[in-house]
């Protein structure tokens, strides 16, 4: 119970940089996401898990424009205090307005291109103004030779954060499986995000790998400002780097909260071991007070 | 078994031992395969009774080819071959760039600028025109096409089957807008351009939502819906009679083409009258556009907007979630990629003095993608090789007059035309998958400049 309330009453201090409010997500007769709410704070790495077809990848696409929502109201808030309501808009414009930057489960890289030219691509949108949407460029005035120089100043940076400065002139497609997923984080980064949504970033990594991955994730976290949303089964990353944890299961949240009270959460404990027969009777009651709980809780909101 | 042969083929004796075993085993199957096809015939009669030819000669010689080739395989052609190889790779780590290779560009662009008046050295001012004309013109045309293309489905990797419709819209504007408003040559080249990539435009919107295939079949009907309005709309277009005496366009209107203008360029250097001069004249302005689009999409390339093409082309849904409008992106792309084939447009009208909906066809569209794709999608030399050998080869079927004698007086060379475009596309398809130059130039780099295998880009979905 003690840290229900811990939570609480971090949200209200707390500054909630992206609210998802009664989010429900309808595909034809099957309730993927039904009337989940949580919310994610400002410097925070939230991690959203959950079994295989809880409905995670959904929310991803809904926060980031991809799905329309059924229902719900999704708001981010920016830092200099402009909101924007992500299910209205489509999907490149919640990156390039509200600034929510997004991966992908299956890695989409530009893989014809070099790992440079990708982190270019990602700065499209400062590129072509400085460029006069291309027509001052074409007529090589010195501000887009200026703005082109610092765009890859930038994916420098971002390129040696990553740790594939090494690599930049090889074509993406060339890299192993590890050196893509940090290239995809570093090409979302480019876009100058405030949040960044990454979906299963260490799927398919090993222990060293997802080692450099959590450095990289707190030194996004700790030295860009930007705050992560994260997908993902591997537990080892998400108790590790995580503040805040919510458990999806079936398309609704089970749990919510630090790493330590989600992992002794008997509903979460359930759902990804299931419960042995003689326990079930047990687990019931419990859920059924934890849901009155949450319940009530739900009604002062 | 062959994998014990293989171990052994260094050894020569064995090698022979070989080639002997498969030699004899190829006569066998030889044997059974045409012991019933050729060695008997049945035909009929005079009174209609079947009849059993033998031919076993016919067959002893079928046999002996097949054992004989496949000895004389085994044993000198694939050793040979397989020699050559190792050779080449050897000598390509060698010396892998060669002066000619790395200056290929400006050798080339050198080699085109002195291109009319070795002509006219080598044949005369009346004998140059065929070469300046019919190879010059010609291939410098598609190579301007097949660059504005390039952008669309190159770089952008937007599959477009009525380019030519864009080719129809610039001639016609330059045909009908000269004749009824009496505008110049010089208005009248950027004002095609733009039409052409409104029409682009308006092409562009309605597609956006579609993808690959679909795209495809959209564009091919665009196509021909312009076509059969430059047909069916007599009133304007004057239908299938098409539009001639078309005016000659003049060196920024100080020298004219026209025999009868006072300021006539032969008069005013005091040359002998020839068509020769339009045509060296015609040949620089089509040089002189096709650089420009080159040296546009090189530049394109470079901007955000050509990065996002490719990018564009190689996934379009990681486009979108880095915040590109691909709306817009690939508008522009046909817009851009439109207004080149309008001005090639224009350029074919003032060279013919004459337009016709025959000169665009779904045909010349699908030589102008066949260009591109053989070139290596994306590469401009590429391209530009693939329309010299492929325009340039057809133009030179028609010089094959030796051909006749060996063939008769009735054979004309360039009704094979397409039979050997077909035969020539599958060789390189089957050689080089990804057209002469597969491999595509980064963009920007951060140490040295490797080029990118082919086997990394995408051909773009949609």
């Amino acid at each position: 119970m003690a840290p229900e309330t811990k939570i609480a009453t971090n949200t209200m201090t707390n500054d909630p940089i992206l609210k998802v409010e009664h989010l429900s997500m309808r595909f034809g007769g099957l309730m993927a996401i039904n009337d989940l709410s949580f919310e994610a704070h400002r410097g925070d790495i939230t991690a959203l898990i959950g079994p295989n077809g809880a409905g995670k990848t959904t929310v991803f696409n809904c926060v980031t424009g991809f799905y329309k929502p059924t229902m719900g109201m999704i708001t981010m808030r920016q830092k200099a205090g402009k909101e924007f309501l992500l299910e209205r808009m489509t999907d490149f414009e919640v990156n390039r307005d509200a600034k929510v930057a997004r991966t992908f489960q299956n890695i989409r890289l530009f893989s014809g291109l070099t790992v440079l030219e990708n982190l270019l691509v990602a700065q499209h949108n400062a590129l072509m103004k400085a460029s006069g949407y291309t027509i001052l460029g074409l007529l090589g005035l010195p501000t887009y030779k200026k703005a082109a120089a610092e765009s890859i100043d930038i994916a420098k940076y971002w390129l040696e954060k990553a740790n594939l400065i090494e690599r930049a002139d090889d074509p993406a497609g060339d890299l192993p499986y590890g050196a893509q997923r940090r290239l995809e984080i570093a090409r979302a980064m480019c876009t100058g995000p405030e949040f960044l949504c990454l979906d299963e970033p260490a799927a398919g990594l090993n222990p060293r790998e997802s080692a450099a991955l959590n450095d990289l994730l707190r030194s996004i976290r700790n030295d860009s400002g930007t705050s992560i949303l994260l997908i993902e089964h591997d537990m080892s990353v998400v108790m590790e780097i995580s503040d805040h944890v919510v458990v999806l299961e079936y398309g609704q949240k089970i749990s919510d909260g630090t790493p330590d009270h989600v992992k002794n959460d008997p509903k979460v404990i359930a759902a990804y071991l299931g419960v042995e027969d003689d326990e079930v009777e047990e687990v019931i009651e419990e859920i059924e007070v934890i849901a009155e709980n949450d319940g009530t809780q739900g009604g002062s909101h | 078994m062959s994998n014990i042969s293989n171990t052994n083929e260094s050894a020569g004796g064995n090698l022979t031992a070989r080639a002997l075993r498969e030699g004899i085993f190829a006569g066998i199957i030889a044997l059974g395969l045409f012991v019933l096809f050729v060695g008997l015939e049945t035909t009929q009669n005079i009174r209609n009774e079947l009849v059993l030819n033998q031919r076993w000669g016919l067959l002893a010689i079928f046999v002996i080819i097949a054992a004989v080739g496949r000895f004389l395989t085994v044993a000198y052609f694939q050793p040979s071959m397989a020699a050559r190889k190792a050779a080449a790779s050897k000598v390509a780590a060698d010396t892998e760039e060669s002066f000619f290779k790395r200056n290929f560009s400006k050798i080339a662009i050198v080699a085109l600028l002195i291109y009319p008046p070795l002509m006219v050295m080598l044949f005369g001012v009346q004998g140059s025109l065929k070469w300046v004309d019919n190879f010059g013109i010609q291939i410098l045309i598609y190579v301007m096409l097949a660059w504005g293309l390039n952008i669309v489905v190159g770089l952008a990797g937007l599959l477009d089957l009525g380019y030519v419709a864009f080719y129809a819209v610039g001639a016609y504007s330059y045909a009908l807008l000269s004749q009824q408003f009496g505008f110049s040559f010089w208005v009248l080249l950027p004002l095609a351009g733009i039409l052409a990539a409104f029409w682009g435009m308006i092409l562009g919107f309605p597609v956006l939502r579609l993808k690959g295939d679909y795209l495809a079949i959209v564009t091919l009907a665009f196509g021909e819906i312009i076509r059969l309005v430059l047909i069916n709309w007599t009133e304007v277009t004057k239908g299938t009679f098409g539009v001639s005496g078309i005016p000659k366009a003049s060196i920024f209107g100080i020298w004219s083409f026209d025999v009868s203008a006072p300021n006539n360029f032969a008069k005013a250097f005091g040359l002998p009258m020839s068509s020769a001069y339009y045509k060296i004249f015609l040949f620089y302005l089509i040089l002189a556009l096709a650089l420009l689009t080159a040296y546009v999409t090189i530049r394109l390339r470079r901007m955000p907007i050509g990065r996002a093409w490719e990018a564009l082309r190689e996934d379009e849904i990681a486009c979108r979630s880095l915040g590109i409008n691909t709306v817009t992106t690939k508008l522009t792309a046909f817009a851009i990629g439109a207004m080149f084939g309008g001005f090639a447009g224009s350029f074919f009208a003032v060279r013919q003095g004459f337009v016709s909906p025959e000169s665009f066809v779904f045909l010349e569209s699908a030589i102008i993608l066949a260009i591109v794709v053989l070139g290596g999608m994306g590469s401009l030399v590429g391209i530009a090789v693939a329309a010299a050998v492929m325009v340039g080869g057809t133009e030179l079927l028609r010089e094959m007059t030796f051909l006749k004698a060996v063939f008769g007086p009735d054979f004309t060379p360039e009704l094979y035309r397409m039979l050997i475009f077909g035969l020539a596309m599958v060789v390189v398809m089957v050689w080089k998958p990804r057209g002469f130059v597969g491999s595509r130039e980064p963009t920007a780099f951060l140490r040295e400049r490797k080029s990118v295998s082919g086997s990394f880009t995408k051909e773009g979905h949609g």
